[in-house]
């Protein structure tokens, strides 16, 4: 099973300058952990070092953010389009 | 420098005083290259505060693939301060998502609203010019 996963442009100098990396998995958490074991410079960027979604990024499967899901459990499917967005806010 | 049209600068500054009390937020896309904002996506504040922002996740997925599409990308936030001056603030800074990224502020402190722009990288904050340009939009409002 194969997902593309699309970058944003901060994380893209770890993957070889690619906006988009296919990868494969059954779940989130899985497609996750092969992206950052084939591109360790994504350590602790996107998966923090206490398991759970960094939350600084927001990801999608297509166009559903998996917090409201199932978070890494999420399941994914073949041809699906997974979106990694830094968070953005701030404040006075 | 940032470019910036006029008619989206007064897009934003409209924005931002529709969003009072609280602060305004949306992204900027754009050609990273020229550094010229081509649209503004606006965005509700999901922190509903006059002190925080957070954009609307939604907003920057929408936007971050009509970029694609168009082949220009998102390049950066613009915020508003209500009550402070237009200068990113220690929260502003920490949370900079992108080292490329044009970080706008209006404020809105003044009578006269003021924008001003900001590279945030390392923690290091560095004021950049904002150049009012000409619009090139062909199918905006007749004026």
């Amino acid at each position: 099973m194969s997902v593309s996963i699309r970058l944003p442009t901060v994380l893209r100098p770890h993957v070889g300058g690619q906006a988009v990396v296919e990868v494969g998995g059954a779940t989130i958490g899985e497609v996750l952990t092969t992206l950052v074991a084939a591109h360790p410079g994504l350590s602790g960027q996107v998966i923090s070092e206490d398991g759970q979604l960094n939350k600084f990024v927001n990801i999608y499967v297509n166009d559903d953010d998996v917090r409201y899901m199932e978070q890494l459990a999420t399941p994914v499917s073949d041809g699906d389009e997974i979106s990694i967005l830094p968070a953005v806010a701030g404040g006075a | 420098m940032l470019q910036l049209p006029h008619d989206l600068a007064d897009e934003m500054v409209a924005h931002c005083l529709r969003g009072l009390p609280d602060e305004a937020c949306g992204l900027l896309t754009g050609s990273l290259e020229e550094a010229r904002v081509e649209r503004l996506n606006l965005s509700e504040n999901l922190a509903h505060s006059a002190k925080v922002y957070t954009l609307d996740p939604k907003v920057h997925l929408r936007a971050d693939r009509e970029a694609e599409d168009d082949g220009l990308a998102v390049i950066g936030v613009f915020h508003s301060h209500t009550h402070t001056d237009a200068y990113p603030s220690p929260t502003d800074v920490a949370q900079a998502p992108d080292p490329t990224w044009h970080y706008v502020i209006v404020s809105l402190r003044e009578s006269i609203p003021a924008i001003r722009s900001f590279a945030i990288s390392d923690g290091r904050v560095a004021e950049e010019e904002v150049q009012l340009v000409e619009s090139t939009q062909v199918d905006g409002p007749a004026r």
